[in-house]
């Protein structure tokens, strides 16, 4: 038996060039230090991506987009078997996907990973960031529920900010005057179609990129002489270490989705009003405080314009960030990127806690 | 066990260990088995569901067929009993007979033809008997289910032979 498994992995890796790879493991090596932690956080994004590929194909096979999409959602939640947990699996590892997300991004940003020549790796992983939040956009309506409904008729109001330009697309998108069974489905497409076809390259550059360069050392490592610098072999050790983690996070999930299944809510409907307190997901909460603060200091359309316009402005600051701080040493600049990422950190806590609170 | 596993003055550090990398290869091959079948089962049933329902659909016994009494001589109505496409032919000479249409050679629903009094199968050209769903002609190994039939108040009812 072995002899001939043996041929047959030679027949293969003549052909296929499998042990190169192998022989590529067994070389990388990832740094290891107090901050070696933060390491594990990009991998653990990326195994929420991958539940979200499994939990949303077995999704498609009973959701139908259009004006039978609550219904559709009803039926996975209450009459198809474990519907309700696969469903709630699929919400819950987006939120987690997207929490996993942030850490990776600010322990990136304080790690200084972002530095040369990891631009392109940093200017990645902020796309994936923000195609992540799409993600988290579009999916939200399709159940077409009270809260989908409305999260969507308030997030497609912030374009109309923008002259002309803003209601117009706002239109596009929403495939009509008011959010509607057209809206579902061009949102269905986006989110199973438009947003993986963009996401899956974008990541496949993004990991190609970490293999290239490898974990960046944390500038307190990397002042260190390279004698005293220590390492792990990625193959098997850190990836063990990895999907032991992927394991734990698995655990996590199914306590999650099983304890508290995702609710289903009522059917939106366009006669009835806002319920009180209704409120976006934790990860638009920031930006929709900022809007409503800014909305209240400057009434009137020029209040929200204001908002978007710093908004943007503070995230083009945050995706060029690689080329104001590019020095693989510490100096005046390195500390005020460090300062700015505090800033961000700071006012994203603040005026997501201040959205919290102006709920009660 | 073995003697020489056994006795102390004989022990071989190799062996044991290799027991013990047994042993942790099976534990890891047992949990591994478990997470396996927690998260296959609720991914199986999930799949499985709508044939569940059907087969769930598929185990009544009768249905009714409103004002179906008023089907003309000669004539037929398809039905769905339970999940399957089923018949009602109202023969010329009044009398009833039901059958399941689906045909028993490859699954394709098959049609009453009055002028000719017979059941087709348009597919491979299977022909069963008008009166009793017995095969005739064509590839159809066996005759075509049938179906009790009782007019009733408002109705007919068809039921399982």
């Amino acid at each position: 038996m072995k002899p001939a498994l043996n041929s047959v992995c030679a027949w293969v890796d003549e052909r296929l060039g499998v042990s190169e790879l192998a022989q590529f493991a067994k070389a990388k090596t990832v740094p290891l230090h107090r901050h070696s932690f933060w390491y594990y956080w990009g991998g653990l994004s990326l195994f929420f991506f991958l539940v979200q590929g499994v939990t949303g194909v077995l999704l498609l096979l009973y959701y139908r987009p259009g004006p039978d999409a609550f219904e559709s959602v009803r039926q996975i939640t209450y009459e198809i078997d474990f519907g309700w947990l696969i469903r709630s699996a699929h919400s819950w590892a987006g939120n987690l996907m997207l929490a996993a997300i942030f850490v990776h991004m600010f322990s990136v940003f304080f790690m200084k990973a972002y530095r040369k020549p990891r631009e392109f790796g940093w200017w990645s992983g902020v796309m994936l960031l923000l195609a992540t939040m799409l993600f988290g956009f579009s999916g939200y309506l399709l159940p077409m529920n009270t809260l989908a409904y409305f999260a969507t008729k308030v997030g497609l109001e912030i374009p109309r900010a923008v002259p002309w330009l803003g209601p117009k697309l706002a239109e596009l998108v929403r495939g009509g005057l008011e959010v509607n069974e057209f809206t579902v489905q061009r949102f269905f497409t986006l989110h199973v179609v438009i947003l993986p076809a963009l996401f899956v390259p974008l990541l496949a550059f993004h990991l190609w990129l970490v293999q290239k360069h490898g974990n960046a050392w944390p500038p307190s490592e990397a002042a260190k002489p390279s004698a005293a610098r220590r390492t792990i072999p990625f193959f098997p050790n850190f990836l063990m270490k990895d999907l032991a983690l992927w394991l734990i996070a698995l655990n996590v999930l199914a306590l999650l989705a099983s304890t508290f299944p995702w609710d289903l809510g009522e059917a939106a409907d366009p006669l009835k009003p806002a319920p009180a307190g209704i409120h976006p997901e934790w990860y638009y909460m920031s930006s929709f405080q900022v809007l409503k603060l800014f909305g209240q200091w400057f009434p009137g359309i020029s209040g929200e314009a204001i908002g978007i316009v710093l908004f943007t402005l503070g995230l083009a600051l945050w995706f060029l960030i690689p080329l104001y701080d590019p020095e693989g040493k510490s100096g005046r600049r390195a500390r005020r990127a460090t300062y700015f990422g505090l800033l961000a950190l700071a006012v994203l806590a603040v005026t997501t806690a201040w959205g919290y609170m102006g709920l009660r | 066990m073995s003697e020489t596993t056994c006795q102390a003055d004989k022990w071989v550090e190799g062996k044991d260990l290799l027991t013990r990398k047994a042993f942790v290869r099976l534990a890891l091959g047992g949990v591994g088995l478990c997470y396996a079948a927690a998260l296959g089962y609720p991914v199986y049933r999930y799949l499985g569901s709508p044939a569940e329902k059907a087969a769930a659909m598929a185990a009544i016994t009768e249905v009714t067929l409103k004002d179906a009494e008023k089907l003309p001589l000669g004539s037929v109505l398809m039905f769905k009993f339970g999940p399957h496409p089923s018949m009602l032919i109202h023969h010329q000479d009044g009398s009833w007979v039901a059958f399941d249409a689906v045909c028993t050679h490859l699954g394709c629903t098959v049609q009453y033809q009055p002028e000719r009094n017979v059941i087709h199968c348009a597919c491979h050209g299977g022909e069963y008997d008008a009166r009793t769903g017995k095969n005739i002609s064509g590839p159809p190994p066996r005759p075509l289910r049938g179906y009790a039939v009782k007019p009733v108040s408002g109705g007919i009812a068809v039921s399982r032979a």
